[in-house]
């Protein structure tokens, strides 16, 4: 279960070691292409370790093949630790004296959001990996900034599609108090109704993040006696709850709704214990056969010796997008590059996606089905691979969500 | 009504858990008077450790589980003792709360040996065996392990109770905690009490996380996540008062069981609402006794400060010199990263402002720097307000809330004043996060970018320069004003300042005011820097920085919070950008050497030295 340290420290050893020998002389020679990447590294090393080494796979493939443009691609890692304003002054840093070409990175919506109006304000491509804000494209989207993964509004109509196909009435949420939990009751709550005008909302719990008091929140959701629960909490907290959830027969005869649950990063420290019949979105890693995921997966395995988790598909994918954008747009000028990045096609190892020109948000999807456990582990079974075109607001509504200046 | 009483039980069970880890806490911080941050670390190694060891032994088996745990809890105890030999026994005559650095230095080597040791996935315990399922109550079903819990929690307490009142040692502990000269002065081994007291205190923290192998994953986040709830824990209950903790803890359990039922929202900042009430009903805690005087007069003698000789003036306009033609120099990065140090240099004096001369030690002085902040960013979003305006919004915003809850927090001293600057300070950090409408939330405030004219990196460094440079140097004045000089006689012999006339409270009032003003201004400064606002400004992190920067510069000495504010920040931006991995172990290495090498803060220890070789102008009875 564990990630292979040797490798993940061989690997940024040796991007640390390109960064510093990188040097002048290339730059002058107008060698290396640089992204600069900033991520939480510190602060959420369960998904990023895996991002990272996603990362790594797909820019050492670019350079085995020559690079894009006649030039390889370097990257500079920065950890921000957690906190929007150092992410800023590692964006700074990049920018002024790594003198890198565009950023990438974000683990935190807040993190996201803080680059992404340095971006703005700074005139620099921004591609933003994990954030999953909604501001992110919408309210306080700009023309810097794009994102790769599904967003809150994206993975919670996913499953909404699902729960509309249920009998079940009488719902109960729980999610982390912060804007993504309170954005996914949000937009559960809308989206279902608009499906379903019949149903209704009986309880809502909101534990602080990383300190669920997970009996007395299971207590607090059974007396609601609601006949369906959707749950936002992940990590720690999820694991928390759903250990008090199964003993006190929280899940029992209830139909659970679930968002990101089936990630491996979220559903493996679970084990034996994954609640069974969950309905949630996630990745089945080990039982996509498309010849991209196939691809990915086994080089993956071969370098690391470890399964991917989904973040190592975000890094891996938008690797190679910032690489198909720079082909597209041949030049590392910004506004060329946005111009290219608008409309974007290339392959991510879940198949064919788009950054939508109208938002910048791309249409990766994800895997949305129910949970198992099979030899001891949580699986998901009857999965689907939802493609996140058909997911998003129409056109219409999307132009009044956004900035008319973005 | 069976929702009460369940509601009740998961309100005890939780508790136990917290009351385990507290009254380590308690016991350590009540005879060493060290504010150990590594506490939270304790208990989480306390988890991991188990982890191990229940794995290896098998979970199945009630040996392998149990002696598991106990093992866990007594490695953790060595690692505690480990700790406090090698290095909290040669700091004990620091500056007061100058051991919260050494520890901190801990907690930062700890989070990088577990992610190291232990990877970075959350880890699922197994269930304890026999425990592992429920009973029936009113037809809900209770986890019996949650029962044992509630049961462990009085029998911890009885056994401390006999421990500290009918053994020896426990007598000696008591009277350590009462007097600790006069102890030493009897003969006792204080050596020993106290490396015993940390053994013993770290025990029950490893015990405390071992126990929550079958409730809660293990993770690198319980060591932050635990740390300040435990000393609020203390806090409430009072210092030292190992049955404070238990009601303190019971009291924090049961109340945040029912108020989900009721707010549901209130999960972020409940815990603090509780202890900014109970201190401000009873200023020492639930079961705390107002510190004798006796010790007040022997746990501290500050050395004087005096005014700046010509050669500390020559030295510190030479390096303003340097500052000001920086520019030219440095790169664009170089330039922004001294604004950042600039900026922060305010943010310490004005901290340091209050803690030294004043002796109000705050662990929440990030929250006028995020009112700051906010000040200037609400201005900009809300009333289309220019930087100037903005800039001038911010310390109004600060000051503001440096008077009202300034009013409560100087009728309190020692770390029960520290603790309510905490609770409030995460109360307005809660305001911030949860008011989404004003604040954006966690989002924050976007587009906060200075006035054209000073838009420019060089523009904006020299801005804030010259408006820290002056209210660092008006802070220096203030303190050897005569308001300065009744500030420190207040701090030094509050009953004497009194009778010759000086309202205490008053005055310390006013410094309060003051410091709040001053990192308003920086927190200003910072909003315009960085372009964004968010509630991580305000957070105990950022206290926990400004802490750390007056700590490593010295207290007790007026250019400190400058030189540690560089010190500290250029070191860990240095780091974090050339090490990348393990940056934290590095930091808190270098913390912890710092520290050993520099015990009085790097400019104390100096000023020490250079007092030394001049034939001692520092008191010796004042380092002591």
């Amino acid at each position: 279960m564990t990630l292979d340290r040797r490798n993940f420290l061989a690997g940024s050893a040796a991007a640390t070691a390109a960064a510093v020998a990188a040097p002048a002389v290339l730059r002058a020679q107008g060698g290396a292409i640089r992204i600069g990447e900033i991520n939480s590294y510190t602060a959420q090393p369960a998904f990023l370790i895996p991002y990272r080494n996603g990362w790594t796979l797909a820019l050492e493939q670019i350079n085995a093949k020559g690079g894009v443009l006649g030039r390889k691609i370097e990257t500079i890692h920065r950890d921000d630790g957690g906190k929007p304003e150092d992410s800023v002054r590692h964006a700074g840093e990049l920018v002024n004296a790594e003198k890198v070409d565009l950023l990438a990175g974000g683990f935190l919506s807040n993190v996201g959001l803080a680059i992404s109006d340095f971006a703005n304000q700074n005139k620099r491509l921004y591609v933003a990996s994990e954030p999953l804000t909604d501001a992110l494209v919408w309210a306080r989207g700009n023309r810097y900034t794009f994102r790769l993964r599904p967003s809150t509004y994206m993975q919670v109509a996913m499953l909404v599609e699902e729960a509309a196909k249920l009998q079940t009435k009488t719902w109960a949420c729980v999610a982390p108090n912060y804007e993504y939990g309170q954005s996914c009751v949000k937009w559960f709550k809308e989206l279902l109704t608009k499906a379903k005008p019949d149903v209704s909302f009986v309880a809502e719990q909101f534990p602080a993040l990383g300190k669920i008091d997970a009996g007395a929140t299971v207590q607090a959701l059974e007396a609601a006696k609601p006949q369906g629960i959707f749950n936002v909490t992940f990590a720690g907290d999820l694991i928390n709850f759903v250990r008090q959830g199964n003993t006190r027969g929280l899940f029992e005869g209830r139909e659970v709704v679930s968002v990101l649950t089936g990630e491996p990063e979220y559903l493996d420290p679970l084990g034996a214990e994954a609640p069974k019949g969950w309905i949630v979105t996630g990745y089945p890693h080990s039982d996509i056969k498309t010849p991209e995921h196939t691809a990915f997966y086994d080089a993956y395995k071969a370098k690391f010796n470890d399964y991917p988790r989904l973040g190592s598909v975000v890094g891996f994918d938008t690797m190679n997008s910032i690489a198909a954008a720079l082909a597209k747009a041949g030049t590392t000028d910004n506004e060329k590059l946005i111009a290219a990045m608008r409309g974007l096609k290339f392959t991510s190892a879940f198949g064919p996606v788009e950054y939508r020109a109208i938002d910048h948000q791309s249409t990766l999807g994800a895997y949305v089905g129910r949970l198992d456990v099979k030899d001891g582990k949580g699986v998901m079974t009857g999965w689907s691979y939802r493609d996140g075109a058909k997911y998003l607001p129409s056109d219409d509504v999307v132009r009044t969500l956004r900035p008319a200046t973005a | 009504m069976d929702l009460i009483l369940i509601q009740t039980l998961n309100g005890l069970a939780s508790a136990s858990s917290l009351f385990l880890v507290a009254s380590g806490l308690s016991i350590i911080f009540g005879v060493t008077r060290v504010v150990n941050f590594a506490h939270g670390s304790f208990y989480m190694l306390g988890a991991y450790i188990a982890w191990s060891l229940v794995s290896r032994f098998g979970s199945a088996s009630a040996l392998g589980f149990w002696g598991g745990v106990l093992l866990a809890a007594l490695l953790v105890g060595l690692v505690g003792l480990l700790i406090e030999i090698a290095l909290l026994r040669r700091i004990y005559q620091a500056p007061e709360l100058f051991q919260l650095l050494a520890t901190f230095g801990v907690v930062l080597m700890v989070q990088d040996v577990a992610l190291a040791s232990w990877g970075p996935q959350d880890l699922l315990g197994p269930r304890a065996p026999g425990l592992r399922s429920f009973v029936s109550i009113f037809g809900n079903r209770f986890p019996t392990y949650e029962l044992f819990l509630i049961v462990l929690g009085p029998i911890v307490l009885g056994a401390l109770w006999l421990l500290f009142n009918k053994t020896r040692w426990g007598t000696l502990v008591r009277a350590a905690t009462l007097d600790r000269e006069m102890v030493g002065a009897l003969g006792v081994n204080q050596r020993l009490l106290f490396t015993s007291v940390f053994f013993l205190g770290s025990c029950l923290a490893g015990l405390g996380g071992a126990l929550q192998l079958p409730r809660e994953a293990v993770n690198l986040h319980m060591d932050l996540s635990i740390i300040a709830e435990a000393f609020v824990v203390v806090v409430v209950g009072g210092l030292g008062s190992v049955t404070g903790a238990y009601l303190a803890a019971v009291l924090i359990g049961v109340m945040h069981a029912f108020g989900i039922l009721i707010f549901p929202k209130i999960t972020l900042v409940l815990v603090f609402l509780i202890m900014a009430v109970v201190l401000i009903v009873r200023p020492h805690g639930l079961m705390g006794r107002k510190p004798s005087l006796v010790q007040q007069g022997a746990t501290m003698r500050e050395p004087l400060l005096s005014p700046a000789t010509r050669e500390i003036k020559l030295l510190g306009a030479a390096a303003l010199a340097v500052l000001a033609i920086a520019p030219l120099l440095l790169g664009n990065y170089g330039v922004s990263l001294l604004t950042e140090l600039v900026i922060l240099t305010l943010f310490a004096a004005s901290l340091h402002f209050m803690m030294g001369p004043g002796g109000l030690a705050s662990f929440g002085h990030a929250a006028y720097f995020g009112l700051g902040a906010y000040g200037a960013a609400l201005a900009a979003k809300w009333l289309a307000a220019p930087m100037a305006a903005g800039l001038l919004f911010a310390p109004f915003l600060a000051g503001l809330a440096g008077v009202v809850f300034g009013w409560f927090c100087v009728r309190l001293s020692g770390v029960y004043l520290a603790m309510l600057t905490l609770a409030f300070a995460q109360i307005a950090w809660s305001v911030a996060f949860q008011w989404v409408e004003l604040t954006g939330g966690d989002n924050g405030i976007l587009g906060v970018w200075p006035a054209p004219w000073a838009a420019g990196k060089t523009t904006y460094y020299y801005l804030a320069l010259v408006l820290c440079t002056a209210l660092v140097l008006a802070l220096r004045v203030a303190i050897f004003s005569p308001f300065g000089y009744a500030l420190r006689a207040g701090r030094d012999s509050p009953v004497r300042a009194e009778a010759i006339g000086l309202n205490v409270t008053r005055i310390n009032w006013l410094a309060f005011i003051i410091a709040a003003i001053a990192a308003g201004i920086a927190g200003g400064l910072y909003a315009y820097f960085k372009g964004s606002v968010f509630p991580t400004y305000m957070a105990i992190s950022k206290s926990v920085d400004a802490l750390l920067m007056v700590l490593l510069g010295g207290v007790q000495t007026v250019s400190g919070p400058i030189v540690g504010a560089f010190a500290f920040a250029w070191l860990q931006d240095w780091l974090v950008r050339g090490i990348a991995e393990y940056w934290r172990l590095v930091l808190g290495s270098a913390i912890v050497v710092l520290v050993l090498a520099f015990p009085q803060g790097l400019v104390g220890t100096a000023l020490r030295w250079r007092g030394r070789s001049q034939d001692d102008d520092v008191p010796a009875e004042a380092v002591r």
